[in-house]
């Protein structure tokens, strides 16, 4: 089999970013899935695109655009309604240590 | 003896929120102090299904400041997902510009001492969403609101053309001007509307090497005074770190630091450099933005004078001190009020110190504009040709002008109704002269004896005059005619 497209070390490194806490079993099962499909894709760099733009979106349309109008918003009530947890007018998540500051 | 000689590099990334009514993708009210995740939709909570529409006056506002800023407008420009890992954006991503922003390749020019101006190239333009708000109070928990949560913002990237503290608050202030001016941002500082993100390094020369030191970013300064304390402490804080480790740029070791507004110091925030995978791709749910000729130059046609050009046009034009030609740009209507008033025909000088002595009082405590007092700038300009002309005092035409911003009359008549015309009439006023002089004639003498009295009996006789015709007598028209006949 030739080489893996993608190692353990990327795996956990992409588990990490995604917030996904995988089983050392699950890792490198994904490992091995993840690769087959990567190299499944990998068929499409047999096309020539040399001479074709890159595809920014698939619907040949542009410029969706809405005016500047207010909308009626669902309200504190409705908006916290399916919330896992909260308080009378925010929803509350697990303590946020540090916080993202902007972006 | 090391000889060591550095210069301070700075690069700003500025956020700055959007006139628009509503939200970057929906429909969602813009609203300041609102009662928490009231202005919320199935948008903002990135609920399966619903689907993002972008706002045109976002977009348009966007392109009219790329303009400004003298950037390429992007005929072509798309959106990205930009991964985002904190519950106040509860889509996992921010919607924003990766590869293809609105504007790029700029400049901006801004004042520097002594009444130049400097260049400061500008990197990119693009439009974004802003995060809601994380608020951590007491308990296990943080609270999430996610009103804010869609707002279009523009970031504004410059090159790192910056190399003090005052340039790096020169240009903030500037480009709040320019928002401003633009009718694009409210810019309102307390408000949130402009947030700072300076990269800073130093360039340091030691012993006939070069040296660069690790480039910091400040994160999320809200007033131009913590960003002008925050590149002033970091240069310092670099320059002492390098000459303690000797410490230099690498790739990789950039580092991120806050700001404590009370310490004033920069504090080093504990991050995972993982973080900075941002992982962009193409959003899906939003089509490309197609700018063409047509749209650009109908978008373009609503750029105004800018304030830097208004500005030097005061100074150059209608010779005030480029001080107060400052002050009267510092926003659109002022300056626009100022101009026309001396278009109708005011002396520039006399219109500026109306405004800049006594309107701009007013309308701080009215929370209004100069323009919004209810005065016309023609009335305005009346005002200042009767004070140049002697028929009221300059001290009359103050009152005049605090009682036009109630009554709304025109100045002559208010003059007449307070009794501040002055006579300037010397038939009429030597005859009063006459009158005090054969009234006081001890002072008369003491006015001629040229001693020590001579200037007391001198303001003696002129406050006589004064009390006779009620204040109203012009001073220098009686001053003349005391003078004439004390000689004799």
């Amino acid at each position: 089999m030739a080489q893996k497209k993608i190692d353990i070390k990327q795996v956990r490194q992409v588990a990490k970013l995604a917030r996904l806490d995988l089983s050392e079993a699950e890792i490198s099962q994904f490992t091995g899935q993840l690769s087959a499909i990567l190299e499944y894709v990998e068929k499409l760099n047999q096309l020539d695109t040399a001479n074709i733009e890159p595809l920014a979106h698939c619907l040949p349309i542009n410029n969706c655009l809405r005016e500047d109008n207010v909308k009626q918003s669902l309200g504190t009530e409705k908006t916290l309604e399916n919330a896992p947890d909260k308080d009378e007018k925010f929803f509350l998540v697990p303590k946020i240590l540090e916080d993202s500051g902007g972006f | 003896m090391t000889n060591i000689d550095y210069k301070i590099i700075v690069g700003l990334e500025i956020h700055v929120q959007m006139a628009a009514k509503t939200k970057m993708f929906c429909g969602c009210e813009l609203a300041f102090a609102a009662e928490p995740n009231s202005k919320v939709c199935p948008v903002c909570l990135g609920l399966p299904g619903a689907l993002p529409v972008m706002n045109r006056k976002a977009v348009e506002f966007a392109i009219l400041t790329a303009t400004a800023l003298n950037c390429k407008v992007a005929e072509f420009t798309k959106w990205d997902r930009k991964s985002y890992y904190y519950p106040d954006l509860p889509k996992n991503y921010q919607i924003s510009q990766y590869d293809l922003p609105i504007g790029s390749n700029g400049f901006i020019e801004i004042p520097v001492p002594g009444g130049a101006t400097k260049k400061i190239r500008i990197r990119r333009v693009h439009l974004e969403e802003d995060a809601g708000k994380n608020i951590h109070t007491a308990g296990p928990f943080s609270q999430v609101d996610l009103n804010r949560a869609g707002t279009p913002l523009m970031e504004i990237v410059t090159e790192p053309d910056l190399n003090n503290a005052e340039e790096v608050k020169s240009l903030a202030i500037e480009l709040q001007r320019i928002v401003r001016f633009l009718g694009v941002s409210e810019a309102d500082m307390q408000k949130g509307h402009m947030r700072f993100e300076p990269n800073v390094n130093l360039h340091i020369k030691k012993d006939n090497n070069e040296y660069k030191t690790p480039i910091t970013e400040v994160k999320n300064l809200n007033s131009f005074k913590a960003l002008e304390k925050s590149v002033a402490f970091e240069a310092r804080r670099q320059l002492d770190n390098f000459l303690e480790t000797g410490e230099c740029l690498q790739s990789g070791n950039k580092k991120t630091f806050g700001w404590d507004d009370i310490k004033e110091v920069t504090v080093l925030q504990r991050e995972k450099e993982e973080a900075h995978d941002y992982r962009y791709f193409p959003d899906p749910d939003l089509v490309p933005v197609v700018v063409n000729e047509k749209w650009l130059s109908q978008i373009n046609s609503r750029i105004c004078e800018l304030p830097l050009g208004m500005q030097k046009r005061f100074v150059s034009d209608y010779s005030l001190s480029d001080y107060d030609a400052g002050v009267l740009t510092s926003d659109k209507a002022t300056a626009d009020f100022f101009d026309s008033s001396v278009k109708a025909g005011g002396d520039a000088k006399r219109i500026c110190n109306f405004i800049t002595q006594t309107g701009l009082k007013i309308a701080n405590e009215k929370g209004c504009s100069v323009a919004e007092l209810g005065v016309e700038p023609d009335r305005l300009a009346e005002l200042a040709k009767m004070a140049d002309s002697g028929q009221v005092s300059a001290t009359a035409a103050v009152t005049i002008f605090v009682e036009m911003t109630q009554s709304k009359e025109q100045p002559g008549r208010i003059a007449e109704k307070l009794n501040l015309i002055q006579k300037s009439d010397a038939g009429e006023l030597e005859k009063i002269v006459d009158e005090v002089i054969a009234a006081n004639p001890q002072a008369v003498e003491d006015a001629k004896s040229g001693d020590k009295k001579s200037k007391k009996a001198h303001g003696f006789l002129m406050g006589q005059v004064m009390q006779k015709t009620k204040g109203t007598a012009n001073p220098q028209v009686v001053a003349k005619i005391l003078a004439s006949k004390l000689k004799i």
